[in-house]
């Protein structure tokens, strides 16, 4: 195993401290996971991906995916507000190259801001490439209004970025995204999150009204952004949270086999081949995100690359499979440990593991994935 | 072949305007084309004028425009003579 860099130590250091303390919490009050969010903060980690010339660690997406992944182990929500965060962060280190949007960064890295997102809306078909809000352009300020259906830990978020028609007379799929910061926002709660997984997400539905100055929309097309960006990246970052899940699985199933294997030295237990079994397919997981990693440190300077079809149907592909996959990994570490999976009082208790698992493949819906992947191998040749 | 480009445009882009209206270099994705019609565009194409688009030309450059699309099937249709 590679050394551990800076940023994953310190992200370790979160989720062995003050997440493995207070996740079991986090996930029966659905609770925001402030304590490990502020850990996060004085770690410096909110900054990870930016530049060090703007304040930020200068980290590649490799370094923070293991970050994301060692939360995972521990706080599989942690561990997706820091992953849905770093999307945020990506696409405006990446495109938000206007004077202003770098004071941002680096007010980012000076104050560790945490970043949420606002993409879907009410009425567009959960098609995320199109919207039917707008930036009502008023002299040199916005305005913006979005029914939101999910802004994840939107109550806590130093900023959303909303995705929105580039103006009142845009195509839907015509969009722009607006930093819209804390200051300039007003959030009324339409929908609660009370869900079987990621529950210290916050993920609850809001009415974003915001306005602030015309320099917060990002200057680059919403498309771009994401096919450059958003998508590769969600998809990574997401599929590393998954692996942590799989891996805090996978742990309490190996320690389950050695206790029992200690206990009967000599004696080869069903449990333990079940557990080899396990371990093969947690390594194939395993290597999906770092597979996808290693192309996206190759491709990521390179937009024709990153907007060829084969590149997305890569990272469409890592995102189903990953997904289903997940799920895979606890049932079997389920399989391993038998009851002592199965009973909420136990050590080895998988009950939040399992259920997080499970949101892998629901909170964005792997059916749209597939499809949009089966019409571009319409015409796409290679792989 | 304008003219079957702009047929194919007319029953498969979905644009919010008007086809004949389009200009030469008129940007298709800013007057509505998505990404998902651009698809079921590049299939049309490659049935109208009996052509395989490579991976290297499923772009978004590459579709954005009539000039871009007459360009890139000019190309395969003299390569393939």
């Amino acid at each position: 195993m590679a050394t551990m860099g800076e940023v994953e130590r310190r992200a370790t250091a979160v989720a062995d401290g003050v997440l493995a303390a207070t996740a079991d919490e986090i996930d029966r009050d659905g609770s925001f996971p402030k304590a490990a969010v502020d850990g996060l903060r004085e770690a410096g980690l909110m900054a990870a991906l930016i530049p060090v010339e703007l304040g930020g660690m200068g980290a590649s997406m490799s370094d923070v995916a293991r970050s994301i992944t060692a939360l995972g182990r521990q706080c599989a929500s942690t561990a997706m507000i820091f992953a849905m965060h770093q999307i945020q962060v990506a696409c405006l280190v990446r495109h938000g190259s206007t004077p202003e949007l770098l004071e941002y960064l680096r007010e980012i890295s000076a104050k560790q801001l945490l970043l949420a997102s606002a993409t879907t809306e009410i009425g567009i078909g959960g098609d995320v490439r199109t919207s039917s809000c707008f930036v009502e352009r008023v002299g040199d300020h916005y305005k913006l209004s979005k029914n939101a259906p999910v802004i994840s830990y939107g109550d806590y978020a130093d900023a959303i970025l909303a995705t929105a028609r580039r103006d009142a007379d845009a195509a839907p799929n015509d969009q722009v995204i607006v930093v819209c910061r804390r200051d300039g926002v007003t959030l009324q709660r339409t929908t609660e999150w009370d869900a079987l997984g990621f529950r210290g997400t916050c993920s609850h539905g809001y009415m974003l009204d915001a306005e602030g100055p015309l320099a917060d929309v990002v200057p680059v097309p919403y498309g771009d952004v994401s096919s450059r960006t958003m998508l590769p990246v969600s998809h990574m970052v997401w599929s590393s949270v998954w692996l942590g899940v799989a891996e805090a699985a996978v742990n309490k199933a190996r320690k389950y086999v050695r206790s029992q294997a200690r206990s009967k030295p000599g004696v080869v237990l069903p449990a333990a081949t079940r557990l080899a079994e396990l371990v093969s397919v947690h390594q194939q997981l395993q290597g999906l995100v770092l597979g996808a990693l290693a192309r996206w440190e190759s491709a990521q300077a390179d937009p024709e690359e990153l907007e060829g079809f084969g590149f997305t149907i890569a990272m469409n592909t890592l995102k189903v499979a990953a997904s289903e996959i997940v799920v895979d990994v606890v049932n079997r570490a389920m399989q391993v440990i038998g009851i002592s999976a199965y009973r909420m009082d136990s050590q080895y208790c998988l009950g939040r593991h399992l259920r997080d698992a499970h949101g892998a493949a629901l909170m964005v819906n792997n059916d749209r994935i597939t499809q949009n992947n089966a019409q571009l191998l319409l015409v796409a040749k290679e792989s | 072949m304008d003219d079957e480009i702009r047929a194919v445009l007319a029953e498969h882009a979905r644009l919010a305007v008007d086809v004949s209206t389009l200009g030469d270099d008129t940007d298709l994705y800013e007057v509505g084309l998505t990404s998902h019609a651009s698809v079921n565009v590049m299939l049309a194409l490659e049935d109208a004028f009996d052509v395989e688009f490579p991976d290297r030309m499923l772009r978004k450059s590459t579709f954005g425009s009539v000039a871009g699309i007459r360009a890139a099937i000019g190309e395969l249709t003299q390569t393939a003579v």
